[in-house]
C-alpha cells in the first residue's frame, strides 16, 4: 500500500487558457477609468475609477458595469430546487442551511404531513415537530417565497421533496449548477442525483417502488444497508462531480453522465488525483463540445 | 449521510480504509525562517515556520536542544477558528506533537546544544492552518517533519577559555549550517473509529460521524512513539490493539514516501517555489 506524496515544484503548470473577450479581475483591480459607466454590483468608486470589489469577470450591459463573481452565496429564485440541513427547530418553522447570505426557513405549514394528510397544523403538530425533522437532517425543497431581508422561505409539498435518506451529499459552488426544468434526475448507471440550485447535490441509490421511486412524502428513511455495487456507483459519481467543479464545469445530467462514463478506465479512489480530475473534465469537455458542433 | 461509511472497505470516495488522498509538499517558502514547509491535503492547507534562537536547555536535558511547538488555527480554515475558537483545538494539536517529540526514540536534539546546562539552540515550530479538510493531525505531523528537514541552523564555533569562561562565535562562512537527522521523526497517524472498524485519513464529513479516534506517533522504523485518544466514544482492546498494527504500518510507509519525496525535491535544480500564487 502506497501513499502518494507529490510536489509542488513538479506540478505541471497550467496553460493559460484563452477567454477571448471576458476580463478576469480581482478585488482591488481597475475596471474602467472613464467616469461615464454606472457602478453596478461587485464594483465601487474609487476617486475617478471604478475598483472591482470582488474576484470574477467583468460584465458589462450598455453603461452598467459590474463584476460577477466566481464564487458566491446563492441567491435564491422562486421556483429554484435546493437541499439544505436542518440548523434549528423553532416554534412553527426550521431554520434550514442552503449556503445562501442567510439561513432558509421551512414553515410548518408549507410541510407535508406523513401520510400525505392534508389539514391545518395544530398545536400538537407544533410540539411534535422533531419528530419530522431534527438538527442534523439533509431535505430537499423548493424555494416558496422570498422574505423581505432576502432570506428564502422553503415548501416541501410534494411527495418528490422531503427528507434524503442514504447517500452522499457534494457541495459545489453553487452558480455551477443549471437552472433546467427537471433537478431530479435517474441516471442510467443506478443513481439517482439530485441537483440543488444552491449547490449542494444528492447522490443516492435509485429507489425501486411501486411508485416509480418518486417520493414517499419525505419522512420514510430507508435505512438498510446499500450493497456495494451501488455505493461504488454512487462514489465514483461523486468524484466525477467534484473532478467536473475543480475544472469550473457546468453541472447538468449530461455532464455528469458523460463524466462518469469518462471515468470508467479509472478506480474510483483514483479520481481523487488532480491531474485524473482533469483529465475525466477534459474528456467531458471534448465530449460535449463535439456533441454540440453537430 | 451514509449508513456503515466504510462497509466492505469501500468509503464515500472510493477509497479503502487505509488509503491516504494525495498530498502535495513544498520546502522552503518562508524566505526568513530558518525552515519552512506548506503541505496540501486535499482541502487541508497547513502552512510550518522553524525559527531558531539560544536559549537555555531544560534542566533534565542539558545536553540537548528544545523544541517548542505552537499551532495558530487561521479564522480562514474554519467560521469557528474565529476570536479565540481554535485555541482548543489548536492546544491538542500542540501537545500532541510535543509528546510525539519527547520520546528518546524520536528527533536527536543533542546537536543543537551548545555550550551544555548553559546553552542551545531552541527551535520554535510555528504552525499555521490555513484550511481545514479533516485529517489535521496528519497533516500539521507531515508538515511539521518537512519543516524540519528543511530547516538551517547556523553552525557556531565553540572555545572555552583559561578563566573558564566560554566563547562562541558565529562563523563568517553563511554556508556553515547545521541540519538536523529527521531520520527518526515521527509522523502521527490519525485512525477514526467507525463502527468499530479504522479508517485513516478522514474526511471532515468522515470525522462528523465518528465518536472517537486513536492518533499515533509513528516514526519511520514503524515504533509508536505517543498514542493519543480524541473523543467521546470508547474502544474495545482489541481494537486499540489492531488500530495500533495498522498505524506502525501505515506510519512506517508514510515517514518513507515523505523522506523520499524531500531528497527528490532537494535534488531538483533551480527549483522555482511555487508558493500560494504558481
Amino acid at each position: 500500500m502506497e501513499v502518494d506524496i507529490r510536489l509542488a515544484a513538479e506540478r505541471l503548470r497550467q496553460e493559460e487558457a484563452t477567454r477571448g473577450a471576458a476580463q478576469l479581475v480581482t478585488p482591488g483591480d481597475t475596471v474602467t477609468g472613464d467616469g461615464g459607466f454606472m457602478r453596478g454590483h461587485g464594483t465601487y468608486k474609487d476617486g475617478e475609477n471604478l475598483v472591482a470589489s470582488v474576484a470574477g469577470f467583468v460584465r458589462r450591459i450598455n453603461r452598467l458595469i459590474s463584476v460577477q463573481p466566481l464564487k458566491a452565496r446563492y441567491n435564491g429564485e422562486i421556483g429554484d430546487v435546493v437541499i439544505g440541513r436542518v440548523i434549528e427547530v423553532q416554534q412553527k418553522r426550521w431554520k434550514v442551511d442552503t449556503c445562501s447570505r442567510l439561513h432558509s426557513l421551512l414553515m410548518l405549514s408549507s410541510v407535508n404531513l406523513p401520510g400525505g394528510e392534508q389539514r391545518r397544523k395544530t398545536q400538537e403538530d407544533e410540539l411534535a415537530m422533531r419528530s419530522y425533522l431534527e438538527e442534523g437532517d439533509l431535505i430537499s425543497a423548493e424555494v416558496q417565497n422570498i422574505f423581505s431581508d432576502g432570506s428564502l422561505s422553503l415548501h416541501t409539498r410534494s411527495l418528490k421533496y422531503g427528507k434524503l435518506s442514504q447517500g452522499v451529499m457534494v457541495a459545489v459552488p453553487s452558480n455551477l449548477v443549471l437552472r433546467r426544468k427537471n433537478h431530479f434526475h435517474d441516471l442510467p448507471c443506478g443513481a439517482t442525483v439530485i441537483l440543488g440550485n444552491n449547490g449542494y447535490i444528492w447522490i443516492c441509490a435509485t429507489a425501486v417502488g411501486e411508485d416509480g421511486g418518486a417520493g414517499t412524502g419525505g419522512y420514510v428513511q430507508n435505512l438498510e444497508r446499500v450493497p456495494l455495487p451501488e455505493r461504488e456507483v454512487i462514489s465514483r459519481l461523486r468524484n466525477c462531480i467534484l473532478a467536473l467543479a475543480g475544472s469550473w464545469m457546468m453541472l447538468y445530467d449530461t455532464s455528469i453522465l458523460y463524466a462518469f462514463e469518462a471515468s470508467s478506465k479509472f478506480q474510483a479512489r483514483d479520481l481523487l488525483k488532480p491531474e485524473v480530475m482533469a483529465e475525466v473534465a477534459d474528456l467531458t469537455r471534448k465530449r460535449l463540445d463535439l456533441e454540440a458542433a453537430e | 449521510m451514509l449508513q456503515n461509511p466504510s462497509w466492505e472497505d469501500h468509503r464515500t470516495d472510493g477509497r479503502r480504509r487505509r488509503d491516504y488522498r494525495p498530498m502535495e509538499l513544498e520546502t522552503g517558502l518562508v524566505t526568513h525562517a530558518a525552515g519552512s514547509a506548506r503541505l496540501r491535503l486535499a482541502t487541508t492547507d497547513v502552512l510550518v515556520g522553524v525559527k531558531a534562537e539560544v536559549g537555555e536547555p531544560l534542566p533534565e536535558r542539558p545536553r540537548a536542544g528544545r523544541l517548542q511547538f505552537s499551532v495558530d488555527c487561521s479564522a480562514n480554515a474554519s467560521p469557528e477558528f474565529e476570536g479565540r475558537g481554535g485555541e482548543a483545538l489548536a492546544g491538542s494539536i500542540a501537545s500532541c506533537l510535543t509528546r510525539a517529540y519527547a520520546s528518546p526514540s524520536a528527533l536527536d536534539l543533542r546537536p543543537l546544544s551548545i555550550v551544555p546546562a548553559r546553552q542551545c539552540w531552541i527551535l520554535y515550530v510555528d504552525i499555521l492552518i490555513l484550511e481545514c479538510g479533516g485529517n489535521l493531525y496528519d497533516a500539521v505531523s507531515c508538515a511539521v517533519k518537512a519543516a524540519l528537514f528543511n530547516a538551517r541552523v547556523p553552525e557556531l564555533d565553540v572555545s572555552s577559555a583559561d578563566s573558564g569562561r566560554v566563547d562562541v562565535e558565529l562563523s563568517d562562512d553563511p554556508f556553515k549550517l547545521l541540519r538536523l537527522d529527521v531520520e527518526n521523526a515521527p509522523c502521527l497517524v490519525t485512525l477514526l473509529l467507525v463502527d468499530s472498524e479504522c479508517i485513516v485519513d478522514p474526511t471532515q464529513e468522515e470525522e462528523a460521524c465518528s465518536k472517537a479516534s486513536l492518533v499515533t506517533a509513528v516514526t519511520a522504523g514503524g515504533l509508536v512513539t505517543a498514542v493519543t485518544k480524541a473523543g467521546r466514544g470508547s474502544f474495545h482492546p482489541t481494537t486499540v490493539a489492531s488500530a495500533l498494527e495498522m498505524a506502525a504500518e501505515l506510519g512506517a510507509v508514510l515517514n518513507r514516501t515523505l523522506t523520499e519525496q524531500l531528497q527528490v525535491e532537494e535534488q531538483i535544480e533551480d527549483r522555482q517555489i511555487r508558493g500560494f500564487l504558481g
